[in-house]
């Protein structure tokens, strides 16, 4: 497999040092760890930070700026950053009003955030979190872990990161964080596996006229293999599935989210047929986003994630953003 | 050579057999983990161990307790995922036990720490195809060995990494209820669990080292005053 690479072991972070060079005056990297921060961060601002397993560019540190995240811990691709990592990035972060951390529900990425966030608190950094699992591809129950974090995360980015810039203290930025999270559904399909660079071959093998349904971020098969369908048909399942979860009544926000090797042709295929199904449901579309938000590497496929909302939300999710991948 | 040094030879000696081990079954551990999960134990166990492996040579005049913290802390700050925490904070836990030193005693009650640990902070119990249902049978007969049969620690712990290796085979047919496997469902059946499988590579280095170290000392273990009466033993 092909992939514009050096050594695997570098891989992270020579994509880190890469960023901070595109970016050099607005972020900047912590030095000997994989966390990238806003250079500035307002004095007395609650600060909003995430972070994950590379791979999922631009998530995270894409979002680093003005009304989103100020900080974004990497770890190794599709693997949490570690609990000492994100601890620092928790206190460089703290502008003396506390900090929220938005944490995908992965195991691992819980348990190496919440061990973080309790080392921050004992140096006195008042800190939060929420816990996104927006997948509904996931059954809730006591077989599973829970849902899955995915592309969902990035309204939670968004609104708490704007409550955050409105001046909202840590409590009310993460109640409207977890307004999103409560409020958010994604499902996602894959069309081929994605390949990691240590392990340079694909994941899992899809034959050329199957599909996987229901995946995650990671480059796992997802709940179900299907056979090859049409865009409108894949549209329609996805945003069933979604819809019938997230049960929202008149305005909502969307994502089709490109896994990192779709052309943004088909998102836009997609789009269009996920638009006409609001539509016919009576749902009236106040947003619409398409592009690669939360990517798995190579991956081709895509993900439908829809928001239900009300006047809050529309607010925030309006609100100025400054960051290399979204400017609102 | 004081007990003390060559405790701590020997602890020096597992972290570099685990870590070549490891690193031998790197594409063995991602192929398993690719099936029902994200592809990246192999690489991440090995890359934690190989860093422990300096870290330990590093701190090679610390105590038996301290090196195995040691390993710990290291493993918690290089692997990052589920396997991180787990393993890492698991060592770092269980170090404790080894206070006195490496006895039959202390590594029995290493062994249980280690086990509730990994139990507490996964939130996993046997059958939901992890790493606990290679720990958990290991780590039980390894203590039944020792206070109940009377075997010596070696016999005791080869038990131990066969009760794992059934453990390991026991993941491959039963539905994953954590981890990410947990995410496919039925379609996890009929995989092995890459942490279980881990889990046992580290004992079976863990055994090694100590048929190096404890060769000749098991017999004279054995022959202490109780007298196993269950005709069993070789």
């Amino acid at each position: 497999m092909k992939k514009l690479i050096n050594d695997p072991a570098d891989y992270v972070d020579e994509m880190l040092d890469g960023m901070v060079a595109a970016h050099p005056e607005e972020i900047r990297r912590l030095p000997d760890t994989k966390v990238l921060v806003r250079r500035e961060i307002p004095e007395g601002k609650v600060a909003v930070v995430s972070g994950g397993g590379s791979g999922h560019e631009p998530t995270h540190a894409g979002y680093l700026g003005p009304g989103m995240l100020d900080g974004a811990a990497a770890g190794e691709v599709f693997t949490s950053p570690t609990a000492n990592e994100v601890q620092e990035m928790v206190t460089a972060c703290d502008a003396g009003a506390g900090v929220l951390l938005v944490i995908k529900n992965y195991e691992g990425d819980v348990m190496n955030f919440e061990t973080a966030g309790e080392m921050a608190e004992m140096e006195d950094v008042e800190v939060a979190q929420v816990v996104v699992n927006d997948d509904v591809a996931v059954e809730d129950s006591t077989y599973t872990s829970g849902r899955r974090g995915v592309c969902g995360t990035i309204f939670v980015h968004k609104v708490a990161g704007a409550m955050a810039d409105r001046g909202g203290d840590l409590e009310e930025v993460r109640r409207a964080a977890q307004k999103v999270v409560d409020n958010v559904g994604t499902m996602g399909t894959a069309l081929t596996s994605c390949v990691t660079p240590e392990k340079g071959s694909p994941t899992f093998d899809l034959g050329e006229d199957e599909i996987e349904i229901g995946i995650g971020i990671h480059g796992e098969p997802g709940v179900e293999r299907v056979e090859m369908m049409s865009a409108d048909e894949i549209a329609d399942r996805l945003a069933t599935a979604v819809l019938d979860d997230v049960d929202p009544e008149g305005e909502v926000a969307t994502i089709v989210n490109g896994m990192g090797g779709t052309p943004l042709s088909e998102l836009y295929i997609v789009n269009r047929r996920l638009q006409e199904l609001l539509g016919e449901r009576g749902l009236e579309t106040w947003d619409a986003w398409v592009g690669d938000y939360m990517t798995s590497l190579d991956m081709r496929g895509c993900s439908i994630t829809v928001l239900d909302l009300d006047d809050e939300l529309k607010e925030l999710l309006a609100h100025e953003a400054d960051t290399p991948a979204l400017t609102v | 050579m004081t007990d003390v040094a060559r405790e701590r030879e020997a602890i020096v000696a597992a972290v570099d057999r685990i870590a070549d081990r490891l690193a031998d079954e790197k594409a063995y551990l991602t192929e398993l983990d690719s099936a029902i999960g994200d592809a990246d134990h192999g690489t991440n166990v090995s890359r934690g161990f190989g860093a422990a492996r300096e870290a330990v040579v590093e701190a090679d005049d610390a105590s038996a307790e301290d090196l195995v913290k040691t390993v710990g802390m290291t493993l918690v700050s290089e692997v990052g995922g589920a396997a991180g925490p787990l393993y890492g904070g698991s060592f770092m836990h269980a170090s404790g036990e080894l206070e006195e030193g490496v006895t039959a005693a202390s590594t029995v009650a290493f062994g249980e720490a280690f086990l509730e640990k990994v139990r507490d902070r996964g939130g996993a119990e046997v059958g939901a195809k992890t790493m606990v249902d290679a720990i958990t049978p290991a780590v039980h007969t390894y203590k039944k060995s020792i206070e109940q049969d009377d075997l010596p620690p070696l016999a005791a712990l080869a038990k131990a990494v066969d009760a794992a290796e059934r453990g390991v085979d026991f993941t491959l047919p039963i539905r994953a209820t954590k981890g990410r496997a947990s995410y496919l469902g039925w379609r996890s059946v009929g995989h092995q669990d890459p942490g279980a499988t881990s889990t046992l590579f580290i004992l079976e280095e863990i055994h090694a080292t100590a048929e190096e170290y404890l060769n000749g000392e098991g017999e004279r273990d054995a022959s202490s005053p109780s007298t196993p009466d269950d005709g069993e033993g070789e």
